[in-house]
């Protein structure tokens, strides 16, 4: 066990323990505990996206990608950052204006239904789950790699962590992890992509000429190509990229910490250049580790190539660095699943609890207390199924978490604040369209299914030949929302569009 | 106590018909759809040309400046193109917010127009 990097766990330990100390004095009302009581600023909400959105997927997922497989890894980086324009121009002011903690809330403000609510929250939790155990089984898998402790104690410090910040710092503690690691990552991830640059002599002509013969595709290294080969594939995963951020719960809800729709809109401006200076530099973790770390080392350490950056950062700067990206790395986890747990228990407490069950009735205090409940019953089933899965290859539960936010909740999101004719039929058949579809297509995907057995969950011939399902089930969701809408015999509320129409745009009488 | 900012007791009785059909209102959803619409019809089109090209065909595989094909640089078009729409729309929305906020004063005022 490398002993610095143990050390680095300790002190990030301890940081967002002192963090979510201070946060729990100012978490006593829902308010606080949702939204942080709406008082970040436009650079800490930025900030904290970033934080939220980068999940180690994307750090050592992609890092090792563009290692292995060279341009094709680059798509991630492309979609993932393309994806914040459909957040900005569709979604984040509008969405300020409707909600008050939750995703199901904009719905609801037009669609005064417990099925529409509770379709709306059952696709939050189904979305955050996903996410959830794929970030949870490679946290188990990457902390056994990076310090040696067993899987199963990993995937509990990990858990156990997230449970203590979420319930007794709330939003406010959730989003200081998230704006501490989002600085720690950028910071990580600049130098070691300054000393790649410094290798290459400063020269990109150098660099890409040196990447042409550093590994074993050779000249196809640079080419696209090398991951995907399916054409239909490789647009149907860029489609689930660019729709699919749009429609993320936890990415949803850090609209609600800032005040009004100006700073929403601002936050999601400063994100953009975070993630997008984050993601241009993945190039140079990518070719960094493929020409200093080796094909052979990296596939050795970790045939998915998660280690590729870790690695990278050893070969670099020795034990230093690695233990610093190891604990970056880790921090990038925690505050990861931190907003997943938070958006899964706002569902569950003020979706289903409050709304639903107890009909808007309850009180603060027992609302409260539903929402540090929800927080602990959620982190405990992640827990477990995180340990069921260890064996499991999860990793496309991340992309499936995509599809089923592209497919069931941005079709209705987008219907709720424009189309005059959408009615309750119509968000519920859109949502649930979206959402079965996506679970259907990718249950019969090559994902779970592969004739060689290992390679997937079961093996067999998979009925759907697509990885993602995104080219069928987006377009699904949008035309189940509209021949629900069509044929539903309800009529759609005229007035309340109108008065919708004006609170998205303007915010005048914003609850 | 929670909620602090902006309650409904700030708005007693809004007529949304009314603010609806105000000829502000209408000028900002105009100005806003003739910025977002176009806006993001182009920036769909830019996005999947990439994977539409790579996936059919070879001819961004050719080099453009020394080593770096046309691929990669498409790519990284790619992020400047996401930063340029930014910018544009924060200008672009600064302009929303100056009529949002005459609204609110005008409805404020009883106005409602």
């Amino acid at each position: 066990m490398n002993g610095l990097a143990f050390f680095l766990f300790l002190v990030i330990v301890a940081l967002t323990l002192v963090i979510t100390y201070y946060a729990s004095k100012r978490t006593k009302t829902t308010s606080e505990f949702y939204t942080a009581d709406s008082s970040l600023t436009g650079w800490q909400n930025g900030l904290a996206i970033a934080g939220d959105y980068m999940s180690a997927a994307s750090f050592l997922g992609i890092a090792g990608m563009i290692a292995l497989a060279g341009f094709d890894g680059f798509f991630y980086s492309i979609g993932f950052l393309v994806a914040y324009l459909v957040v900005l121009y569709i979604v984040a002011e509008p969405l300020r204006n409707l909600g008050k903690y939750t995703m199901a809330d904009m719905i609801a403000a037009r669609f005064d239904d417990k099925k529409v609510r509770g379709v709306a929250a059952l696709n939050t939790i189904a979305i955050s789950t996903f996410y959830m155990i794929a970030q949870l089984v490679g946290a188990g898998g990457l902390i056994k790699l990076l310090l040696g402790i067993d899987y199963i104690y990993s995937v509990l410090i990990v858990g156990i962590l997230m449970t203590v910040y979420v319930v007794f710092g709330g939003m406010t503690a959730t989003s200081w992890v998230q704006i501490i690691k989002a600085v720690l990552l950028m910071i990580g991830t600049f130098i070691i992509s300054l000393i790649v640059f410094g290798k290459f002599d400063f020269s990109i002509a150098k660099m890409f000429h040196q990447l042409k013969t550093a590994t074993p595709l050779g000249d196809a290294f640079l080419t696209p190509g090398n991951k995907f080969k399916n054409p239909l594939d490789t647009i149907s995963l860029n489609l689930a990229l660019v729709l699919g951020t749009a429609g993320l719960p936890h990415i949803l809800i850090r609209f609600f910490t800032v005040k009004d729709a100006p700073t929403a809109r601002k936050s999601v401006v400063y994100a953009t250049w975070i993630i997008g200076i984050f993601y241009v530099l993945t190039i140079f973790l990518g070719f960094g580790a493929a020409a200093f770390v080796g094909h052979d080392k990296i596939i050795a350490a970790d045939p998915a190539g998660n280690m590729a950056a870790p690695l990278l950062a050893e070969a670099l700067g020795g034990d230093f660095l690695f233990a610093f990206v190891a604990a970056v790395a880790f921090a990038t986890i925690l505050a990861v699943v931190a907003g997943l747990v938070l958006s899964a228990a706002s569902a569950f407490a003020h979706d289903f609890y409050s709304h639903i069950i107890r009909r808007g009735q309850a009180t603060e205090k027992e609302q409260m207390l539903a929402a540090r409940w929800a927080s602990i019953g959620v982190s405990v089933l992640s827990i477990l199924l995180a340990l069921f899965a260890q064996k499991m290859n999860v990793a496309f539960l991340v992309s499936l978490a995509f599809a089923v936010a592209a497919s069931a909740n941005l079709p209705t999101i987008v219907f709720t604040i424009f189309w005059r004719r959408f009615n309750t039929t119509g968000a519920i058949t859109g949502m649930l369209v979206g959402l079965i579809s996506a679970l259907l297509l990718v249950f019969f995907s090559p994902n779970v299914w592969s004739p060689e057995p290992g390679a997937a969950i079961f093996v067999g011939e998979p009925l759907f030949k697509l990885s993602n399902p995104g080219i069928i089930s987006i377009p699904l969701g949008f035309i189940g929302a509209i021949i629900g809408t069509l044929v539903s015999a309800k009529k759609a509320d005229e007035k309340k569009f109108t008065e919708i129409l004006v609170k998205a745009n303007t915010g005048i009488g914003r609850v | 106590m929670a909620v602090k900012k902006q309650s409904f007791a700030e708005w007693p009785g809004v007529d949304y018909e009314a603010l609806a059909q105000s000829a502000m209102f209408r000028g900002l959803i105009q100005e806003k759809k003739a910025f977002i619409i176009p806006a993001t019809i182009f920036f769909f089109a830019f996005y999947f040309t990439l994977p539409i090209l790579t996936s059919y065909s070879n001819v961004l595989n050719a080099p453009a400046i020394g080593p770096v094909s046309w691929a990669w640089l498409f790519a990284f078009a790619q992020f400047v193109m996401t930063w340029a729409l930014c910018i544009l729309y924060s200008k672009r929305a600064a302009k929303f917010d100056e009529i949002v906020e005459q609204m609110k004063q005008e409805a404020k005022e009883g106005g409602n127009v």
